[in-house]
């Protein structure tokens, strides 16, 4: 970025990069900026609107279900919902959230840069996912009705439903775009414009886990792309690929699909470990435990979790040696996740340890995340999953993990790093209330879908058998009061960018990595010089806040 | 004591249990530890934090004991998974038809139903059909599951094991009326089986020379 010509404002300070006027102003210096930072807010501004939209349908969804049919809608109508909720919720909320706003803002302050290699394409990238996300919501309006399939588009149904496929499917692929380039970008910042002190093992490990990340966006996505591209093919032109009916191979597709979802899941998990890596050693004012293995078991998920796409498949009648190997890996999986657990309560021991907002999310990621993970490990079981898959324990499964994983990390990193993007702070007292009503509300909601997967209820159903009622219904509470608590969340955080307490203080919260340092808000530029890196991002020194040194064991 | 409804459930249930088992005891173990160090180490009570910067025989241990134990819980689902895939060679063969959105069998004398009759405790090896999109065979009470899946025949199948009517479901997304894509397994004694067959036979045959003799006479 050229810096000759910053004008300083009247006190001889330069101007946050809120402030900051470039070539276009208002909404043009908005829309048209290179700028990391504000590319972040872009994608925060536009991200959040989208949780909105799918939080309002899985709230339509468990009202639907209060009863075990008609309560407000029709079977397509609910059938386009739960389609919807996926596809948006996967695609356009948690695959992009963590990297696309906090990766863009700190990613480069963390490494002691100035922006991140490639600003445009950068920018790029966020009209690719404004164009994704405005398709699928077209999807709804156009006559034919929204895709109807479930987030995860099998043939043949995709190819033969009537329902407006092409442009979802079409939606999908552009975002993937998307999510390649900005994976590209962090993988040639991380490499090339690292401050000159900036070691590999001097990494954040929020650093680390986005570098992880983004080699799966960049290996794993053209799969889904192309994979989808040819049902749009099939669906135009009948070729045969997929639908036998044409000569193709359904299995085919499921085994391409998951190639790409299954990492899909770590490119959405990975980066709310690196969050979480980041918080705790902050609020116990202490070193992070285990460091290299934190940052070298991301890389091991990120390889294994590259080969165990076909455990979503156990029961399509795969061969007896896949079955065998998909389901060991299953198992090996789940041990480097393991490994960040027990460090991150590790981090915890002989802390000096304050429970404000972000840790309080940051523990909930470890209780809500460790449910998930185990409830995968009882699915990855063959015979048990045989029984499992496709019920409510699925379900139950995929919400632990994902929004117990990166939606409790995504609400640590707003509550960790808002104030610092914004130089406003939230009300604490509102922000701790709210907590408990999203972690009650939270479990309230899908703590039941185990039991009713395990009592046999089928995902993906608009009627259900009497006997699951109960069950349901105590779910359907359970999604009231975690409304509640997202309003009161969002609501409090919203409020605080407008008329919250001002801070100008660099450190807020006692980190050590780079991004305090600089100033609150951070200037156009982050850094007026290229900073020194002597110290490991975790390194508290004895007399500040409030640490000791104790010897390696 | 109840007699299992199927040969399947009891090591389904005993994965399970024991998966469970030690999936509980985990989770209780970090939350424990969490909530002790937050509590004891809160920074109104522990002023001063330690630098720990971690410790390798702790590493090990929670490297090798997590992958022992699910070492063990791979196996426990391979051994009962095997089970599922290998049917006995006296089986009954019933072939399975999925269509949207309904079910229907077929058995090897060639009479048809809705719903699958079957003889206690003889092994039933289902051919899967699918005459459009994918489904999936379900019968909860069994603790069996089979995806059915166009221009592919896949087989399962399993040894009822009490008697009663249980539900068969559709367990893959197949489109508008899915979620009532209901049929029932009816688990008979053997001679009441039998019985039902014959008639079913019967049927057959008059429903046969009904339809001949009305085509001869529109000819
Ligand atoms: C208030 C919040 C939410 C509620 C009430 C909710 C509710 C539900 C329900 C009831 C289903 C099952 C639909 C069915 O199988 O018939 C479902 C499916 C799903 N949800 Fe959510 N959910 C919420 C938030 C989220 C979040 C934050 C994510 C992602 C991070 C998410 C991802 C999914 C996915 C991927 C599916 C599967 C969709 C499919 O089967 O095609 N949900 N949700
Ligand atoms: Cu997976
Ligand atoms: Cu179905």
């Amino acid at each position: 970025m050229a810096s000759d010509s910053i004008a300083l404002d009247h006190n001889g300070h330069e101007p946050s990069y809120l402030e900051y006027e470039g070539k276009h102003k208002g909404l043009l210096g908005w829309i048209l900026s290179t700028d990391h930072k504000r590319i972040g807010i872009l994608y925060l501004i536009s991200i959040l609107s989208f949780f909105a939209v799918g939080v309002t349908l899985g709230f339509l969804i468990r009202l639907e279900l209060l009863t075990p049919q008609g309560t407000i809608v029709g079977p397509q109508a609910y059938n386009e919902f739960f389609t919807l909720h996926g596809v948006i919720m996967i695609f356009i909320v948690v695959i992009p959230v963590i990297p696309a706003v906090f990766g863009n803002f700190f990613l480069p302050i963390m490494l002691g840069a100035k922006d991140v290699a490639f600003p445009r394409l950068n920018l790029l990238t966020w009209y690719l996912y404004i164009i994704g996300g405005t398709l699928v919501l077209l999807s709804l309006i156009l006559p034919g009705g929204a895709a109807d399939t479930g987030w995860t588009f099998y043939v043949p149904y995709s190819v033969r439903t009537g329902t407006n496929m092409i442009f979802t499917l079409t939606a999908v692929f552009i975002l993937g775009f998307s999510s390649i380039l900005t994976g590209l970008n962090f993988l040639t910042t991380i490499h090339r414009i690292r401050a000159p002190q900036m070691g590999w093992f001097k990494m954040p490990l929020f650093a680390w886990s986005l570098y992880a990340t983004s080699w799966i966006q960049v290996i794993v996505t053209p799969i889904v792309g192309i994979t989808l591209l040819m049902v749009i093919v099939e669906r135009v032109f009948h070729v045969g690929i997929f639908d036998p009916s044409l000569g193709g191979d359904p299995l085919l597709f499921q085994h391409m699909f998951w190639m790409y979802s299954h990492p899909a899941v770590y490119i959405i998990i990975v980066p709310a470990m690196g969050v979480i890596s980041e918080v705790i050693p902050v609020f116990s004012h202490r070193t992070i435990f285990g460091y290299k293995f934190i940052a070298y078991s991301s890389l091991a998920i990120a390889l294994f979790g590259s080969l165990v796409w076909a455990h979503h498949m156990f029961a399509t009648g795969m061969s007896d040696t896949a079955e065998f190997v998909f389901s060991l890996l299953t198992f090996v999986v789940a041990i480097p996740s393991a490994i960040k657990v027990f460090n991150w309560t590790a981090t915890l021991y002989k802390g000096s340890i304050e429970l404000e907002a972000p840790l309080l999310y940051a523990l909930a990621f470890i209780f809500l995340f460790s449910i998930g993970g185990l409830t995968g490990i009882i699915q990855g079981a063959l015979n048990v999953d045989i029984y499992l898959t496709d019920t409510y324990f699925i379900v139950g499964h995929i919400h632990y993990v994902v929004f117990g994983g990166t939606g409790m990390g995504l609400f640590a990193a707003l509550h960790y790093w808002l104030p610092k993007m914004f130089g406003r702070m939230y009300n604490k007292k509102v922000a701790r209330v709210a907590f408990w009503f999203v972690f009650v509300g939270f479990n309230v909601l899908y703590f039941p879908f185990f039991i009713l997967g395990w009592m046999g209820m089928p995902r993906r159903s608009y009627h259900y058998l009497p006997q699951f009622q109960t069950y349901h219904v105590i779910s359907t509470v359970g999604s009231w009061i975690l409304v509640i608590g997202l309003v009161l969340m969002l609501g409090n955080l919203l409020r605080s960018l407008i008329n919250g307490k001002k801070i100008t203080e660099r450190n807020i919260w006692g980190g050590e990595t780079l991004e305090w340092t600089v100033e609150t808000p951070p200037t156009f530029e982050n850094f007026e010089n290229i900073p020194d890196v002597i110290n490991g991002p975790y390194e508290y020194k004895q007399n500040e806040p409030a640490t000791i040194e104790e010897e390696v064991k | 004591m109840i007699a299992d409804a199927s040969n399947f459930v009891q090591s389904v249930d005993s994965t399970f249990i024991f998966i469970v088992a030690v999936c509980v005891f985990f989770l209780v173990l970090i939350t424990v530890l969490m909530i002790t160090f937050v509590v004891k180490y809160n920074s109104k009570r522990n002023k001063k934090a330690v630098n720990v910067h971690g410790s390798i025989p702790l590493e090990i241990t929670w490297t090798v004991v997590p992958t022992l134990l699910v070492l063990v819980m791979f196996w426990m689902g391979w051994t009962g998974y095997k089970q599922m895939t290998d049917a006995p060679k006296d089986s009954m063969v019933v072939d399975v038809y999925a269509q949207m959105w309904s079910w229907s069998y077929k058995y090897a004398n060639g009479v048809e139903s809705d719903t699958l009759y079957v003889p206690l405790n003889r092994p039933v090896k289902v051919l899967l059909h699918s005459r459009d999109v994918d489904h999936s065979f379900y019968v909860p009470a069994f603790k069996m599951k089979k995806d059915v899946i166009p221009n592919r025949i896949n087989t399962a199948w399993f040894q009822p094991m009490r008697l009663g009517t249980y539900e068969v479901m559709c367990a893959e997304y197949c489109g508008l009326r899915h979620s009532y894509m209901y049929s029932a397994v009816v688990v008979m004694p053997e001679d009441r089986y039998n019985a039902w067959m014959t008639q079913q036979v019967q049927k057959q045959k008059q429903d046969s020379t009904a339809d001949s003799s009305t085509s001869e006479k529109s000819m």
